[in-house]
């Protein structure tokens, strides 16, 4: 069946899955439903201890078996130890056919490829996965279906019951006796745990893992005793040099900055931008460049962000200590200076998950955004944008909040260098879809810029603005001009993963990679 | 005349010849010349590949306006005739001597351009020449290099070797290249020749490369050798005209113009008297904004 | 052009290709490329034609593409070829012209 972004969603993935193919990224408003609830074991004797000796103790007292759902957190990026450690001892059990559920995966994961292949891990819902992981889904070695989900859409899927979450494992930089848990402090701060709280509201049972378990009652919690089962104390929950980077030098790539310079020079022409407007943007070169150049910018013209929202870096937490931001809206910390900014800046506030991008609560703050700078691995002529899979099909990336602050926010902007070696990021048709053009508005490159013609207002709103304009078919026309027109990379016939839109339709799916063939 | 002849040469940015990755779309840093290099940034034995690789980037590359200079190796070498016939093959703009030390050497690669001119059909006098000086007798002689061929564009100091020559090093004050900077400049202006200065090779130090760029533009040069895109702003930025100064121009040139055509003698301009030796010199500067892109006036 | 010798040309950097070409019987071709899915086909059909241009006709020749646009992989061939062929820089050097814009193209 195709889908509203033109895709081929097969019917027996429907059928297998249950799921309905995208019809839009705004379809599924109003539409009115009940939420699910987690099964609860009551701690009513005051005598019962949630102190647990190890992590293979603790499975067996949750109950670990074959088929169930157990899930993670990514707070601790590419210096996450607990996966691994919870992984390995499950393998050692001998339990099969688990289901992770993830909010990201990433190299640091890499470990748990062997437990793809012998059928412990069937299934693996993600916001993306990188490495080995990647590899293993692409080439067909998971036996059940991967789900990419953004982070709002991850939250979904929990709150509405699509995903059932058995065993949440959650990671947590301090922890006290009962459960309390908080992401600063301690030897692997991460900031914030924002990732992590629906896992802890709806997960049968809770595990907190720790490497420093502080005095009773540790406040304020990220989250609370009330929903945790036990405490494990381990030695390390995570390598601190990877969770979070020291404060990254400003680019001195030219073309980021000239691409980054075009960025704030769209962003301070659009109507949007004025005294209390609302941003998000990451961590990538270009991006860190743009909040630098945006920052001068607002400072000559007393202009002051009223929110700056979602994954945070050093940049933007120094425009909120200049006092040009008034509160920042976190959910996840890229390095030292948004670690201390989230414990020590009282306009600095951590929020969870869904508050950040769920579609299906009664408003996130993705809703609220003015402008989100986005990057993008490929941007076909529809504005659509591809975010998970390489242009060589390989599954390389994730969704995290592309799609979900692409829906909420006015204006939407995707810096891409138009070629990446030989490979062209504007193209007829992406690899695969992850985020629906209708939501993005304008994609900025080095040799040029195109606004979505849905948008005239923008368009209107440029005409006299000094930037190189054209449409997105002269970008991909410069493209193959140089590069050549690539052939469509040739797949398999085994879907090995879904591409879940944030509202739980399917954009799209992926199937097997296929080693290369030459026709004759 | 070949029109290109005192084009806009703001920017010159070096690029080695043999480096895919450098020499597929430097246009996009908008550099004013490209200096694709045959000589010191190639590795004795790769100057084969070097030839193959400027060739197909000289025929197949949309370079999109930005000029095309090829570095050709010293005439004290014996790659240098192989050189030229690529360059002519392959139809560049321009053609950078090394080591220029008299105008025998400029006649020299002139010659040997006109057989290749001859060889691939290409119009005579459609690809230029400019020289390095890079020797104490190159600066010596600056004004007999200069004057000798009307093919030639300009000269530019090469710092490095020439600090050699002179038993000093580049010292970061500048004084070890004072007087070379003022011999050429004079003998180019007398030559009627565009002028060029020497890299500016730290990269950290971006303060002092603005204070060196604006010391030529002081002292006349038309432009700076770049290694690195990032040099490129800054130098347009200095060697561009203001808007003050093209709004003065603009008021000179048509304030003379107006007045010439009236039959009037007498020059006002922001109720200032002014003299018609100004004239020639605001022409430049509207020329100048205009190749820069930045003029929006009628003139 | 006849292939006496082994001759490489290029490198392994991003947008660089690294061809080795030995003698061979007939045109053999070995491509191996990070962007093989998507240009696979062009870079062959490049390869064959300048092998073709350069009358290379017993010819092994390895590709190792890292992304190189056509006039790379066209480069780096004719190199090789002319390297194998007793082009050095020292033969060039010494006055043997190279055809420009005659079978390289």
């Amino acid at each position: 069946m195709i889908n509203s972004v033109g895709r081929d969603i097969p019917e027996e993935v429907l059928k297998a899955t249950g799921m309905k193919p995208f019809a839009g990224a705004y379809a599924r408003h109003n539409e009115e439903y009940t939420k699910a609830a987690p099964t609860v074991r009551a701690v009513i004797d005051p005598k019962e201890s949630k102190m647990v000796e190890s992590i293979a103790e603790v499975l067996k007292k949750c109950g670990i078996k074959d088929g169930m759902t157990i899930s993670f957190h990514h707070h601790f990026r590419e210096g996450d130890y607990v996966v691994n450690m919870v992984m390995e001892e499950i393998h050692k059990m001998g339990i099969k056919d688990l289901t992770i559920c993830a909010s990201s995966l990433g190299k640091a994961h890499n470990p748990i490829v062997p437990m793809i292949e012998d059928g412990t891990i069937t299934g693996i819902q993600s916001s993306g996965v990188r490495g080995k992981i990647g590899e293993a889904i692409s080439t067909g070695k998971l036996q059940g279906l991967a789900i990419m989900r953004s982070h709002g859409g991850r939250v979904r899927a929990i709150e509405s019951g699509d995903v059932h979450i058995d065993i949440a494992f959650i990671g947590a930089p301090t922890c006290d006796c009962y459960g309390n848990m908080r992401a600063v402090g301690g030897k692997s701060d991460c900031g914030v745990l924002s990732y992590a709280y629906a896992d802890a509201q709806y997960a049968d049972k809770v595990v907190a893992i720790t490497d420093t378990l502080v005095p009773y009652p540790n406040l304020p919690a990220s989250i609370s005793q009330v929903n945790v089962d036990y405490v494990v104390v381990v030695d390390e929950i995570g390598n601190p040099a990877k969770i979070a980077t020291g404060a990254a030098k400003p680019t001195t790539d030219v073309r980021k900055i000239m691409m980054a310079d075009y960025c704030t020079q769209f962003v301070i022409n659009t109507p949007y931008f004025k005294d209390g407007f609302s941003y998000q943007t990451g961590v990538g070169g270009a991006s860190i460049a743009s909040t630098i150049s945006l920052g001068k910018i607002m400072k000559e013209r007393g202009i002051k962000m009223g929110l700056g929202l979602g994954g945070i870096a050093g940049p933007m937490c120094n425009l909120l200590k200049e006092g040009l931001i008034e509160k920042l809206v976190d959910t996840q910390d890229f390095d030292m200076t948004a670690i201390e900014s989230v414990r020590d800046n009282p306009n600095h506030f951590e929020i969870t998950a869904s508050e950040y991008a769920n579609p299906m609560n009664k408003g996130a703050y993705v809703n609220q955004l003015d402008f989100v700078i986005l990057a993008s691995l490929e941007v076909d002529v529809n504005f659509n944008c591809n975010v998970v899979v390489g242009s060589d099909g390989m599954i390389t990336g994730a969704q995290g909040g592309h799609p979900d602050t692409a829906a909420g926010a006015k204006c939407t902007i995707v810096i891409a260098p138009l070629l990446q070696g030989r490979i062209p990021a504007i193209c007829d048709e992406c690899t695969a879809i992850t985020t629906p053009g209708e939501t993005v508005d304008v994609v900025i490159t080095d040799y040029g810029i195109a606004i979505n013609p849905r948008r005239q207002d923008l368009i209107e709103c440029m005409k006299d603005v000094k930037l190189p304009f054209c449409t997105i078919e002269e970008l991909r026309d410069k493209a193959y001009a140089i590069v050549g027109k690539p052939e469509p990379v040739k797949f398999g016939d085994r879907v090995v993963g879904v591409i879940e839109s944030r509202d739980g339709t399917i954009i799209d799916v992926v199937r097997e990679i296929k080693d290369y063939e030459w026709d004759d | 005349m070949n029109p290109n002849l005192n084009r806009l040469r703001r920017s010159m940015m070096f690029l080695n010849a043999q480096k895919p990755s450098l020499i597929k779309d430097p246009y996009i840093y908008k550099p004013d010349s490209i200096m694709l290099d045959l000589e010191d940034a190639v590795a004795e034995n790769q100057k084969d590949a070097a030839r193959y690789s400027l060739y197909h980037a000289l025929k197949e590359i949309d370079y999109r306006g930005v000029e095309r200079v090829v570095r050709i190796n010293g005439l004290e070498t014996a790659h240098w005739k192989e050189d030229v016939r690529v360059c002519v093959a392959g139809r560049c703009d321009a053609i950078r001597i090394s080591k220029t030390e008299s105008a025998a050497d400029v006649l020299a690669v002139q010659a040997e351009m006109e057989k290749a001119e001859e060889e691939f059909g290409v119009e005579k006098g459609s690809i230029l020449l400019m020289a390095a000086l890079e020797s104490t007798k190159g600066i010596l002689n600056a004004y007999e290099i200069c004057t000798a061929s009307p093919l030639l564009f300009g000269c530019a100091l090469s710092g490095g070797d020439y600090t050699k020559d002179l038993q000093t090093k580049i010292t970061g004050t500048g004084v070890e290249l004072a007087g070379a900077r003022q011999t050429m400049i004079i003998a180019a202006r007398a030559a009627g020749k565009q002028c060029f200065d020497t890299v500016f090779t730290n990269l950290d130090d971006m303060e002092g490369f603005r204070k060196e760029v604006e010391m030529i533009k002081m002292m006349g040069y038309d432009g700076k050798s770049i290694v690195n895109p990032r040099q490129i702003a800054i130098t347009h930025e200095i060697f561009t005209p203001s808007e003050k100064e093209i709004i003065f121009a603009e008021k000179v040139v048509k304030e003379v113009d107006d007045k010439k055509a009236k039959g009037i003698g007498v020059f006002t301009v922001d109720g200032k008297m002014i003299d018609i030796a100004f004239y020639p010199g605001a022409k430049r500067t509207i020329e100048m904004a205009k190749a820069a892109g930045v003029y929006e006036g009628d003139l | 052009m006849e292939v006496k010798g082994t001759a490489m040309a290029g490198t392994l950097e991003s947008s660089d290709a690294q061809v080795t070409v030995e003698p061979g019987t007939g045109i053999e071709l070995s491509i191996e490329s990070s962007v093989i899915n998507q240009y696979g086909k062009a870079i062959r059909k490049t390869v064959l034609e300048t092998l073709e241009r350069l009358d290379a006709k017993n010819v092994k020749a390895t590709i190792v593409d890292k992304g190189a646009l056509d006039c790379t992989l066209k480069a780096r061939v004719e190199c090789a070829v002319y390297r194998a062929s007793g082009y050095s820089e020292d033969v060039i050097c010494a006055g043997e012209k190279l055809p420009w814009g005659g079978v390289i193209q």
